[in-house]
């Protein structure tokens, strides 16, 4: 098979498997920080129960997360080495600038944030989980810096081929960055509100009445009925900002062949690249030009005008759909289980179930997200700058083939572990005893009673 | 800001590239080593192996991604034509050290009956990344070609670098534990340090016959005398740390700590020697580090961020293990 096309499902391979963990431990980081700040304004264990639980799952996804994110920094030269020829004196320095300022920090905290509790003092212990919380989110800093710039650069010069920085100013505060750093970790804050009230929901589903559980289930629900809205909104300036930077890209988002004014919104159909049209659609009419344009008779450039320069349709057309429902999926059941909860105090066993089967949700909302942007940003690596084609590597493509083999049995078989191994987590924190208020931070106790009526299980 | 030439900078990043690899060698060393000699018939001495270097693995391991990262930033078409030439070893390493780094956390987290999968994955997993990364570095003493001798060699260089971090790894269990693990850790840095030691002798010999800049450099030129202080103050270490490790353990653990600072100068040693007999290139007798560096103003950005950030990085690591000093606890969160 072609070197491209093989290095290029290897890098999405590898990168979507990498994301999947970041997404949870920024956000998860914020969420543990600010368990521990509850926990040490009142003291009450039921925040130390709740941090205790939930760092365990950080510890795992973080350790995800470095190890398959070790691999990305040898792909940039073995795989695309005319990335780092044309841009690398720009994509270079925010990269090291990663490194230095986030994944030392991060990493270096985290040993005391998850073993350190009875080694320093309090206060410490809050500042390491503190410093893990930012050094995550500046570690999404910088890489969505560059990965920004990759879709709209900016505040550089091309001299024989090669990019130079002239304004550094303007290279980090590219024009699509803050709406792309706001929609990314805003995607991490929900697809951790709804794994906690997932998981949660499936302990209190499990017979788990304990209040710890009952307290992450309220915070998460509560707070994605607050992010779930925002991000809609958020997603809105994000399209508005692409349309005016990468025009083709929303082109294909939407479904639009044909430049047109009061152009219709797609609900659904099939993209047909050999007609250029979308077969079985259903429309909405003048709606995508009042999204876009906020003006119903307003235009839109459909993909004629971008011939041979525009993405390939149907996979960001799908994807912009996929994430789109997950998204105002989130909306829906954030604000129905919010509501139950402030009426009744408790939810129902439907809700509770389908709380547990949005879980994970928001890797999917996150996947088909990156999806839409990064096959979007094609033919190009570097939007206008460096086709993607121009950059791949000169190994033989059976090497490539052989590692992509390699690197899909190995991440099939992660990521069931890590799901069973999260629901292990969970059976088991069922177990445990409820706190005594009298002895708080002892370790946990299995009792005997609970594990008597489950019985068999 | 600064504003160095471009020949200046060339050199600050191949010695700052120089040092992260080095600093990697000897952390990420010494718990790859303690994986490598995980003993698979003592669960007791399993979980200490494995919460003495729990709080630390995923920094030392960031070293890897920073000496990659520096490479790659401050010298892409060296770091391309390098990985490019160890692209099955380096996936095989990476591939390893994704299964050894998750399994450190899915053994505590798994049903026990599914525990001692993990630590044989562990175990696996740093003894397949010990011999790639000593395999990758035969290779590219062979000047990364692969031929029957030289695949022989990087397979012979594998199998010293994974002595060698069994022997730094076995010393950061004498230094970390007490009572029988400490005993057996002393006799396995024994058997490693051997091996570990062969293994040096046998580059020392045969890097000059293969590299005729390492000859030059280790047999002409104004610093010949200087330079063999290098070797010797190595193999001055093997006989101090033998001697040590005869003696261990002292009454109240006098001296632990010394074969595992005596093991990070052998480190230092072979490292600035393959240091030396390879300056100025950066892919062996092809390019130098002053063809391959980055554009002037980008390095000089990434310098300015190093200066500032790297004494942080130091301070805060210094914090780490002060917290975590002494013999390891048991691991538990919190």
């Amino acid at each position: 098979m072609d070197v491209l096309v093989l290095s290029r499902i290897q890098f999405a391979a590898n990168i979507s498997f990498h994301i999947l963990f970041p997404t949870i431990t920024i956000a998860l980081a914020w969420l543990l920080f600010y368990f521990k700040v509850r926990f040490d304004l009142s003291q009450h264990p039921v925040w130390m129960r709740a941090y205790r639980f939930w760092v365990k799952v950080f510890a795992l996804t973080f350790a995800l997360g470095v190890v398959s994110g070790i691999t990305m920094s040898f792909q940039f030269g073995t795989n695309w080495p005319g990335f780092m020829e044309t841009i690398g004196n720009i994509a270079g320095p925010l990269l090291a600038y990663e490194i230095l300022t986030a994944f030392f920090l991060e990493a270096t905290m985290l040993g005391i944030m998850l073993f350190g509790f009875n080694r320093v003092p309090a206060w410490a212990h809050t500042s390491a989980t503190f410093l893990v919380a930012f050094g995550t989110s500046m570690s999404a800093f910088w890489i969505l810096v560059l990965n920004s710039w990759m879709q709209t650069p900016d505040g550089f010069e091309m001299r024989e081929g090669v990019a130079y920085a002239t304004d550094w100013m303007a290279i980090i505060f590219n024009p699509s960055f803050p709406y792309r750093l706001s929609h990314t970790l805003l995607s991490s804050a929900l697809t951790v509100c709804f794994l906690v009230a997932g998981i949660s929901a499936y302990r209190i589903y499990r017979g788990d009445n304990k209040k710890a559980p009952n307290v992450t289930l309220k915070t998460a629900l509560f707070a994605a009925a607050i992010l779930a809205p925002t991000q809609a909104f958020v997603g809105d300036l994000h399209g508005l900002n692409t349309l005016e930077h990468q025009p083709a890209k929303i082109a294909a988002m939407e479904g639009v062949w044909h430049t047109e004014k009061g152009a219709p919104l797609v609900l659904f159909g099939l993209p047909d690249e050999a007609t250029q049209s979308n077969k079985f659609s259903i429309e909405i009419p003048t709606l995508a030009s009042l999204i876009l344009t906020h003006d119903p008779a307003g235009e839109i450039k459909g993909l004629n005008e971008f011939e041979g320069a525009h993405p390939p349709v149907a996979p960001v057309f799908f994807s912009f759909r996929v994430m789109v429902s997950i998204g105002l999926l989130m909306i829906a059941i954030a604000w129905w289980s919010s509501i139950t909860l402030l009426r009744k105090k408790r939810l129902s066993a439907l809700q509770l179930k389908i709380l547990m089967s949005m879980s994970f949700s928001g890797w999917i909302a996150t996947l088909a997200g990156w999806y839409v942007t990064e096959i979007g940003r094609q033919p190009y690596l570097v939007h206008g700058v460096l086709k993607t084609a121009d950059a791949v590597t000169t190994i033989a493509g059976e090497n490539v083939a052989l590692t992509l083999a390699a690197y899909l049995s190995i991440y099939c078989v992660l990521l069931i572990a890590y799901i069973k191994t999260l629901l292990n987590l969970a059976r088991k924190a069922v177990d445990v005893e409820e706190y005594d208020l009298s002895l708080p931070g002892l370790p946990e106790q299995k009792t005997q009673g609970n594990t008597a009526t489950r019985g068999a299980n | 800001m600064f504003d160095f030439s471009h020949h200046q900078l060339a050199l600050i990043f191949a010695a700052l590239t120089a040092l992260s690899i080095l600093l990697y060698a000897i952390l990420d060393g010494y718990d790859l080593g303690v994986g490598i000699c995980l003993p698979l018939n003592n669960e007791a001495w399993r979980d200490t192996s494995i919460a003495s270097i729990g709080p630390f693995w995923d920094a030392n391991e960031t070293w890897l991604v920073l000496a990659v990262g520096l490479l790659l930033v401050a010298f892409p078409s060296a770091h391309s034509a390098i990985l490019k030439a160890l692209y099955l070893p380096a996936t095989l390493l990476l591939i390893a050290l994704i299964m050894r780094g998750v399994a450190f956390d899915f053994r505590a987290k798994v049903k026990p009956e599914h525990k001692f999968r993990w630590d044989i994955t562990f175990k696996a997993g740093s003894i397949l990344a010990a011999f790639s990364q000593g395999f990758m570095l035969g290779i590219y003493i062979m000047g990364l070609e692969y031929t029957l001798w030289s695949t022989l060699f990087a397979g012979f260089s594998g199998i010293c670098v994974s002595a060698a971090y069994a022997l730094i790894g076995n010393t950061w269990l004498i230094l970390k534990t007490s009572g029988d693990l400490q005993l057996h850790a002393i006799k396995r840095s024994k058997q490693a340090g051997v091996f570990c030691f062969v293994g040096i002798l046998s580059v020392c010999l045969i890097n000059p016959l293969v590299n005729a800049n390492a000859f030059e450099v280790w047999t002409q030129g104004p610093f010949v005398y200087l330079y063999a202080a290098i070797p010797l103050l190595c193999f001055a270490m093997f006989a101090l740390g033998y001697l040590v490790l005869r003696r261990l353990p002292l009454e109240k653990d006098e001296g632990a700590w010394l074969p595992f600072l005596m093991t990070a100068i052998i480190f230092m040693t072979c490292f600035v020697g393959l240091a030396l007999s390879f300056y100025p290139y950066v892919v062996p007798n092809a390019l130098t580090i002053y063809e391959a560096a980055s554009a002037e103003s980008s390095l000089n950005i990434i310098f300015f961020g190093a200066i500032v950030v790297v004494p942080i990085i130091a301070a805060y690591t210094a914090v780490a293990y002060y917290a975590f000093r002494g013999k390891a606890d048991a691991l538990r969160y919190y």
